[in-house]
């Protein structure tokens, strides 16, 4: 199944019966999916806004009633839903934010990319906040983490973005759904209508600085509990390596082909990826630094994860970097002479 | 086990569907299977290429950076990819538009006439499941019971016409190759 489709549908699993968003390549396959396959399951909505604006602002409006919702876009359309998300972050709203990354800045092009990493993990809108962060590497990954992200976002009240790019979100591989975990949250926040019990307000502007200073520090609180309860990454072939290589997502993968040669080289590599973005596997990386001197940062951007590796490893370790940035996917074989070069340079 | 293999042409001869159908078939088989088509501004008439890889292990990378096996439609493709390919590997070309020949001489070509066979068949359209015959023959990585059921589940045609020529075209392209 192709990976577009896949969030679709494990969206659909998961419970999500509210879908807005706009087109823009390479994420169309998922509204496209939506559009098909939501009207099927009763209580689905689907609507193709006006504008990402509008979408972001529709699925604010989807989980303020309590549903769980969902918007899709890649790199410029991330961009103009940052209003949205602040707000919803503000709001303690949970929603499912997909993110296929296309070759920045500006429009870009629409090839695969992992430049929108910075916005990411840094909230991406205006004010003091986070959203978490999950980055599949593979088409199963899809489903699983797209099921997750709604169980994510209904945990902690909070955004949950799934950040891919267009190369997973293109291609196929053969993925089995998991059963959904049955819907856990405290619908205390849920706007009901009139009539139905005491009034609730949903709301972002609270002008008293004291009061929001207050709000700040709740919100920091719920992000310390989620930092230190939901990192995620894969360790592999770590126990003998040389090298280590941190690369996420498609990266990942380009990697991993390249580890599997570096032994016809004579150099064992293993590879650490993070899974969740933020909050970044930062213990596991330093963990692994106590054993391992040797880490080969490679990202499809000039180096923006390469921050947290370095904030994470705090010069217990050499860093090395390769970065194609701009929609470029190298081939493992391209990758794994860089490596060996780097490794041999350093000998 | 993990081989690669490339399929390339213009866009409109079924390039993709050609990577597709036989990425379900070593998915029926039991494979562990990628299938990567190129995206892009795509239009009828200009190049589409698409690399399925199929393997008894854990694929890492769907990129092939050197593949395999190279199924070529057209002559751009022949020049865009023959450097790629493995040492060893196979060429699989449709002769009856190609009439270059690649000028290594450490892989093995097979120069499969397809259009010329479909069209004997009634339907010149079909050239791209004659040349998964031949593929198929020689590569052994799905059985054609099990590819042409995969076909027709990706074409979702229930057209009993549609079927028919593809079988036949199928049978004709395997038969073309010597075992």
């Amino acid at each position: 199944m192709q990976g577009n489709r896949i969030i679709g549908e494990a969206a659909i699993r998961a419970g999500c019966r509210f879908y807005a968003g706009y087109p823009i390549t390479p994420q169309n396959e998922i509204p496209e999916y939506m559009a098909e396959n939501l009207r099927k399951v009763e209580g689905g909505v689907f609507i193709q806004s006006e504008s990402e604006i509008a979408a972001i602002n529709m699925v604010a409006g989807a989980a303020s009633a309590g549903a769980r919702a969902m918007t899709s876009s890649s790199g410029p359309g991330i961009s103009l839903k940052q209003e949205g998300i602040s707000s919803m972050a503000a709001q303690e709203l949970p929603g499912v934010i997909v993110n296929m990354m296309r070759g920045g800045p500006g429009l870009g092009n629409i090839r695969p990319s992992q430049g929108d990493y910075f916005q990411a993990t840094r909230g991406g809108g205006h004010g003091d906040y986070r959203t978490i962060v999950l980055a599949p590497g593979t088409c199963q990954e899809l489903a699983d983490l797209t099921m997750d992200a709604f169980d994510l976002a209904d945990r902690y009240r909070i955004p949950v973005v799934l950040l891919a790019d267009g190369m997973i979100g293109q291609m196929m591989e053969p993925v089995v759904f998991k059963e959904p975990k049955p819907r856990q949250y405290s619908a205390d926040y849920v706007l009901k209508g009139a009539g139905t019990g005491k009034a609730k307000t949903i709301k972002g502007l609270i002008l008293d600085p004291l009061d929001m200073e207050e709000h700040n520090w709740k919100l920091d609180r719920k992000y310390r509990v989620i930092a230190a309860k939901e990192t995620r990454c894969e360790i592999f072939n770590t126990d003998e390596a040389d090298i280590v290589v941190v690369a996420y997502g498609t990266a990942a993968r380009v990697a991993k082909g390249a580890i599997k040669r570096l032994g016809d080289h004579g150099i064992k590599a293993g590879l650490f990826r993070p899974i969740s973005l933020w909050p970044f596997p930062t213990e596991e990386l330093r963990r692994l630094a106590g054993t391992r001197k040797e880490f080969f940062v490679f990202e499809m951007s000039t180096g923006q994860m390469l921050e947290d590796v370095r904030l994470a490893l705090q010069g217990y370790a050499d860093i090395a970097f390769h970065g194609r940035p701009g929609g470029v996917v190298p081939t493992p074989v391209e990758l794994a002479n860089v490596i060996v070069r780097q490794y041999r340079r350093d000998r | 086990m993990i081989v690669k293999t490339i399929f390339s042409g213009f866009g409109g001869q079924g390039v993709l569907m050609m990577g597709y159908s036989f990425a379900h078939g070593a998915m029926s088989e039991g494979y562990e299977v990628t299938y990567l088509p190129a995206y892009g501004a795509e239009v009828r008439g200009g190049t589409a290429n698409c690399t399925v890889a199929v393997g008894d292990e854990e694929i890492a990378s769907p990129i092939a950076s050197e593949p395999d096996y190279l199924v070529v439609l057209n002559t751009p493709s022949l020049y865009t990819f023959q450097n790629r390919i493995a040492g060893g590997g196979l060429l699989f070309l449709n002769s009856s538009i190609i009439s270059a020949r690649p000028s290594r001489q450490d892989m093995e070509v097979f120069a499969v006439p397809a259009s010329d066979i479909a069209e004997e068949l009634g339907n010149a359209r079909a050239f791209n499941t004659v040349m998964m015959g031949a593929f198929l023959k020689r590569t052994s990585l799905v059985k054609p019971e099990i590819y042409l059921k995969s076909l027709e589940t990706v074409m979702g045609s229930k057209k009993k016409a549609v079927v028919e020529i593809n079988r036949k075209a199928f049978s004709a392209g395997y038969d073309f190759l010597k075992a």
